[in-house]
């Protein structure tokens, strides 16, 4: 009876968390659909105007065009350095990879905000603010988040067939490429993941790192939210939120697969 | 391994992190402690302990704190209820909590404004209920509620992945011993959760304590936080870059030695990340 009532409890407290999560997201959906301009919080009627005046806004597709640039090139280029830094550390001695992981832990540790006023200090002084800068500046506040979910996988490693691999004649180059990247290509993808996420959803660096004229979503909205524009705002986020029920769709359907075909290949 | 070739794959990386975190930390540090003619000067750095900025400060402090604890209070038994119905990370029910951070922070901000707004959702969702109205938007409390929401799930992960971790066989062998479940809650669990309690707190803590856009949105500007001042020092029409290095640093600093109170519990286990 206890044990029901404690089922009974949990389960309700999961609902009542997720209604929370989700109730801001779905008013945001509602929103993008109220013909009602002045007040979203009365219903005007349904229309898909905004999805329409979306399209043709270029304040708005011009920022989702910068942010999926900047966070696809950056979280591209964070992978690749943090993937190799990760494999080049295997043979380090303690103190060269000690000062490795401590410089990792800098832009973790240091809040966005300070992370962002000091690129911004560096690049102002020396070159002047672009997309160029802005790029550099999100590849340096992902990079740690990609060497952090790379390098527990090689540490996995088992380096005998690898040198299995040389032993045979294969190449260094050929035997990292076909041995080792396979085995940590999990860690690699789920880093390249985790860069592409936080990228999307930074504001802080990206503000003071920003060149005049360029927007990324973040600070279009920061820019934009007092004005007239709101509703397209809703609009794509509706989209957003709809590419990412599909990913999650897409992602369960997998699991799904793997969870049976594991449970096949029990029996 | 081809031992000498190998490490050369680090040297792109450490080149990086040499030009775009210390050199440009070292800029911080430089600015801080010079003034405008490039003499040395502690006022910048001591200019924390003004009022003006001391007041700020010790408000975002404050409201970190709450953020922080009332996001652990909500996230412990959440990770533990999660932690029994799902099989593993990446399960379907885990996902469905992760996936509200993959909407764009600032979207879920301003969504918090449509619902808080003297005539948003929530006043109007009174009125048909036949209550009074609210007036949280430009408090306080709006700040701290959608800082909260927005940093969620960053303490929500870290303590679900330390709980996968424990060993089911310990808590089914404190059970056929006669522990309670709240002798197993406190003897067993929380003490193996500790480091991704840490880590959840710390990735509450840091960001909310420099926070500045969320008090922009959903404060309206009145409330005014340290984020908003080192914010303003370098963005307002009086900017000073020297004194907004030095409040930055000291903010640095305020947020390392809170950590290192926090790391006193954390004992050097191991670091469960958010993925």
């Amino acid at each position: 009876m206890v044990r029901k009532i404690k089922n009974v409890a949990g389960k309700l407290y999961l609902i009542l968390i997720l209604l929370i999560l989700y109730l801001p997201i779905a008013l945001l959906v509602i929103s993008s659909f109220n013909a009602s301009a002045r007040n979203k919080a009365i219903w005007g009627g349904f229309t898909v105007s905004a999805y329409k005046e979306l399209v043709h806004d270029e304040t708005v597709m011009g920022a989702l065009y910068t942010t999926l640039m900047l966070a696809g090139g950056a979280a591209f280029i964070a992978t690749v350095l943090g993937t190799l830094v990760c494999i080049g550390m295997i043979n380090m001695k303690k103190i060269s990879k000690s000062f490795i992981i401590g410089v990792t832990q800098i832009p973790l540790l240091n809040s966005d905000i300070v992370t962002g006023i000091a690129l911004m200090l560096l690049f102002t002084r020396f070159v002047g603010l672009s997309f160029g800068t802005m790029l550099i500046a999100h590849i340096t506040f992902i990079i740690p988040y990609v060497v952090l979910s790379v390098q527990p996988k090689v540490l996995q490693l088992n380096l005998s067939t690898y040198e299995a691999a040389l032993d045979l004649g294969a190449s260094q180059f050929y035997a990292m490429w076909k041995v080792i990247l396979p085995e940590i290509m999990p860690g690699i993808l789920s880093g390249f993941l985790l860069a592409f996420t936080m990228s999307l959803d930074d504001f802080s660096v990206t503000y003071f790192t920003k060149a005049p004229g360029i927007h990324t979503m973040s600070t279009m909205i920061n820019a934009e939210y007092r004005k007239g524009i709101q509703t397209e705002i809703y609009a794509l986020s509706t989209i957003i939120f709809a590419i990412i029920l599909f990913v999650l769709f897409i992602i369960n359907r997998k699991s799904e697969k793997a969870a049976k075909l594991e449970a096949e290949s029990e029996v | 391994m081809g031992k000498s070739s190998s490490k050369f794959l680090a040297g792109p990386y450490i080149v990086w992190m040499v030009l775009f975190t210390i050199i440009p930390l070292c800029m911080v540090v430089y600015n801080a402690f010079t003034d405008s003619y490039g003499a040395f000067t502690m006022e910048n750095v001591s200019a924390i302990f003004d009022p003006v900025n001391a007041k700020p400060l010790w408000l975002s402090f404050k409201m970190s704190f709450i953020v922080t604890v009332a996001c652990f209070l909500i996230a412990f038994p959440l990770a533990m209820v999660l932690w029994k119905y799902s099989k593993n990370r990446n399960s379907f029910i885990v996902m469905v909590f992760i996936l509200p951070m993959w909407m764009n922070f600032m979207l879920r901000t301003l969504a918090w404004r449509l619902i808080l707004l003297n005539n948003g959702f929530l006043n109007h969702g009174l009125e048909m209920l036949g209550l009074n109205h609210v007036y949280l938007m430009n408090t306080k409390a709006a700040i701290i509620l959608g800082t909260a929401y927005d940093y969620f799930p960053f303490m929500l992960l870290p303590i679900y992945n330390a709980l996968v971790k424990i060993d089911k066989d310990v808590i089914n062998a404190a059970k056929d011993l006669g522990a309670t479940g709240f002798v197993i809650l406190k003897r067993i669990i929380l003490p193996l959760s500790i480091p991704g309690i840490v880590s959840g707190l710390t990735m509450v803590f840091v960001p909310s304590m420099s926070e500045f856009v969320i008090a922009d949105m959903l404060g309206g500007g009145k409330v005014y936080l340290i984020g908003n001042v080192i914010e303003q020092a370098f963005n307002s029409g009086y900017a000073d870059v020297h004194l907004g290095s030095g409040l930055s640093l000291s903010l640095m600093g305020i947020i390392v030695i809170s950590m290192l109170v926090y790391k006193f519990f954390d004992k050097g286990e191991e670091r469960s990340g958010v993925w």
